[in-house]
């Protein structure tokens, strides 16, 4: 018999294929899981709609949960339900240690060009807040390029969503 | 609400694919990687709304004949290598596109405004991407005349309810006439389409059902 706690279990080992320091546990988007015998419904929230990760990490769910004994079923919702503030703090260190800058928190409406610009964003290597943007767009949708004028460093900011 | 949903899509995977043309090629390494991102924002975004019109995504993109897409001219005009007109779409589509998503995020369904708001959110980073362009080249020639050849284009994507409202925000020279947003009408297709549309379903033609 699989229970709900085994697999959330399993599941914070399935990494982001992304960015392989985070789990999708840590990532937040594992909505909700519901067992109905050997059937596993995971919902799934997408961090970015295009996002090419997205079937990877059905199929790795699907397999973790096979090796429980369990048949996945894994519904995708495409709703605004997931934020990067649904990463946890454990998750958020995890890219820091990386050298990710982790997103910050999320404000009611969508962010504008002035407030990236003007809000302060720690380097994730030396903790200066003498960062620039440099690009908004990096190597894959979710992040954004900096540039650290104290270590001279650049790198890798997570967008809010 | 079906139609407009699909035009959307179109647009958005259509746009998708002009916007990927510069991969490699564009003026300076971080529009090649911001045009990358945006391509493939837009192309996730038409596959999630085709998602919500049909099982089969690929199916929708891919296996209609070339009438039977709903996008507009705006989205279908080839630009490389021509960096001003580029980026006029660029501003002016994410402008008339911000106006539609505000209005579908006020739907009553809730899987369109659910989808529609997250859409948003990924748009928002395309908004000021244009944001950027349209500060830097403001006072370029070349980037004010693409703006107002492109201008009659974005009004015929536009729902009229928009038109006030980006006739206000770009304060084109002269308002384009009825007859010219009936010849750039949704339904009639841009030069350079069939040759878009022959590359974009090439492959599903030549294997039917093939799957990425």
């Amino acid at each position: 018999m699989v229970t709900a706690e085994a697999v959330w279990s399993a599941l914070a080992e399935v990494e982001d294929p992304e960015i392989p320091v985070i789990s999708l546990v840590d990532l937040g988007v594992i909505r909700r899981v519901d067992i109905d015998g050997e059937r596993v419904h995971v919902e799934f929230t997408p961090t970015f709609l295009g996002c090419p990760a997205l079937e990877v990490m059905r199929a790795q769910m699907t397999d973790k949960i096979a090796e429980l004994g369990g048949e996945a079923d894994v519904e995708v919702i495409v709703d605004d339900s997931w934020s990067t503030d649904r990463i946890t703090p454990a998750g958020r260190e995890k890219l820091r240690a990386a050298g990710f800058a982790p997103p910050a928190p999320r404000e009611a409406n969508a962010p504008r060009l002035v407030q990236l610009q003007s809000q302060v964003f720690r380097c994730p290597y030396c903790g200066s807040t003498e960062t620039r943007l440099e690009n908004i767009f990096g190597p894959t949708p979710c992040r954004s390029i900096r540039y650290c004028m104290s270590c001279r460093q650049p790198f890798e900011q997570f967008k809010t969503i | 609400m079906r139609e407009q949903l699909l035009a959307i899509a179109d647009d958005e995977l259509v746009l998708g694919w002009r916007d990927s043309e510069w991969t490699g090629i564009a003026p300076v390494l971080e529009e090649d990687v911001a045009f990358s991102s945006i391509a493939q924002n837009e192309i996730g975004h038409a596959r999630a709304i085709y998602r919500l019109l049909s099982e089969d995504a690929d199916a929708l993109a891919f296996d209609r004949a070339p009438e039977e897409y709903r996008s507009s001219q705006l989205v279908e005009l080839r630009f490389v290598p021509d960096w001003a007109r580029t980026i006029a779409r660029r501003v002016l589509y994410e402008a008339a596109d911000e106006l539609r998503l505000r209005r579908l995020m006020a739907s009553d369904d809730p899987a369109v405004a659910g989808l529609a708001a997250k859409i948003d959110r990924e748009e928002a980073y395309h908004r000021m991407h244009a944001e950027l362009w349209h500060e830097r080249l403001r006072d370029e020639p070349r980037y004010l005349a693409a703006v107002d050849e492109l201008f009659p284009y974005t009004l015929a994507m536009a729902e009229p309810d928009d038109h006030e409202s980006l006739i206000a925000r770009f304060e084109p020279k002269t308002v384009a006439s009825n007859t010219v947003l009936q010849a750039h009408a949704r339904g009639s297709h841009a030069d350079g389409w069939s040759e878009l549309w022959e590359e974009m379903t090439e492959v599903r033609r030549s294997v039917p059902g093939a799957t990425w």
